[in-house]
């Protein structure tokens, strides 16, 4: 455990008074909070520094005691003692509104000297976010379903929607860690990242594929099965259809997400296979055929 | 669909802020208010948007026009950030095609 420069972090001298370090704290707030710096755990690390350094430095009891014994912190004893003064005579409010702090918020250097998060004790603090990851197939994410997800230790039962994205992220209010104070729990953001285990491409709602066809369906035309993400379909091929031929099915793609009944379309190529091990008899006719 | 509405005055006791601060908020409509019987009221759902003002406002300083200015390009990165995940997918996929 280091020695934390609080006022190295804020940008400010020994001799700042209380108007400069709350100018500093606001200015850096405005660089790094998280509500400006949405999932940008760097911002979010730095922002802590200086959350924890304002902390310190903008409530005169603490900052008396962090000029006086900071870079000497390993004296236990010392601190012991001021502790014990502390406790009898808890810190008031600084009138700062908090974010998402938790207690894993605060250095242990902070925690050392100061004993747990030392928090302004009226405020309100939101719970910590939690992120987690969860991974779906192409088909599983077809359907609208059910799954319980453990998430520290907590089973969290949530109902995925029909049609989510790879890389998609929803946020479940309320499912992050308990807030302190009386405030809210913070909130848990799932990201699916999604595995396709089909022979389809998905484009956004649309599904592509390819199918085969013999020579013979290619130039006289005929019927064949094709494979749907919601079962096999049967298709009319008309005659003297060209080799990468594209045609779409309307409402055979992938769901629309949160729009239940409403599909994607389904574009289906067609590549034509030519026979190959021909017979004498087989190639003299195409031999004819060729002629003509 | 029933609407979850906080009283402003809970909601301004509860974070130590004028009630006028909710009706300067509402007026350059950063947030909307239900009025009943002359009281204002907060739709649940706008909580979260309201207490991240409030932070902006209180915690870093910045005026309503800088947060009007902040939200607005908060959502425009946030639809940017969609619009390069849908992007990505479609690159992945022509990167596993071989393309």
């Amino acid at each position: 455990m280091d020695f934390v420069d609080y006022y190295k972090i804020l940008g400010v001298n020994k001799q700042a008074s209380v108007e400069d370090i709350k100018k500093a704290y606001r200015k850096l707030a405005r660089k790094l909070h998280p509500d400006l710096n949405p999932n940008d755990k760097e911002a979010h690390k730095k922002f802590q520094e200086v959350n924890e350094a304002n902390e310190v430095l903008s409530d005169p009891e603490k900052r008396k005691k962090y000029d006086q014994y900071g870079k000497d912190w390993q004296h236990a004893d010392q601190f012991e003692q001021a502790r014990q003064s502390r406790q009898q005579q808890p810190f008031s409010g600084s009138g700062s509104y908090g974010g998402n702090y938790g207690e894993e918020d605060f250095s242990d250097f902070f925690s050392s000297m100061f004993g747990g998060s030392g928090s302004r004790s009226q405020t309100k603090f939101k719970g910590q976010d939690y992120n987690a990851e969860l991974q779906l197939s192409l088909r599983d994410a077809y359907t609208t379903h059910p799954q319980t997800l453990t998430v520290n230790g907590k089973n969290v039962r949530i109902t995925i929607p029909a049609g989510v994205e790879n890389g998609q992220v929803i946020k479940l209010k309320g499912y992050g860690a308990p807030g302190r104070n009386g405030g809210p729990a913070g909130d848990l953001f799932i990201t699916f990242v999604i595995a396709n285990d089909t022979k389809f491409k998905r484009m956004g709602n649309d599904l592509y594929s390819t199918e085969e066809i013999d020579l013979y369906t290619a130039l006289l035309g005929g019927e064949k099965i094709i494979d749907t993400l919601s079962g096999k379909i049967k298709m009319e091929v008309k005659p003297e259809v060209q080799n990468g031929t594209k045609i779409r099915l309307k409402g055979k793609g992938y769901p629309v997400y949160k729009k239940e009944g409403e599909f994607g379309d389904l574009y289906v190529t067609w590549q034509v296979k030519l026979p190959t091990n021909l017979t004498e008899k087989q190639k003299e006719i195409f031999r004819e055929l060729s002629a003509s | 669909m029933q609407t979850e509405l906080i009283p402003a005055k809970v909601f301004c006791a509860s974070h130590a802020i004028e009630q006028s601060f909710i009706q300067t908020l509402y007026e350059s409509g950063l947030i909307d208010i239900t009025f009943i019987e002359e009281d204002p009221f907060v739709p649940a759902a706008q909580l979260e948007q309201l207490e991240r003002i409030v932070r902006m406002y209180f915690e870093m300083d910045i005026n309503v026009e800088g947060i009007e200015t902040i939200i607005h390009l908060l959502h425009s990165m946030h639809s940017m950030q969609q619009e390069m995940n849908v992007l990505k997918n479609r690159l992945r996929l022509y990167e596993e095609s071989g393309f």
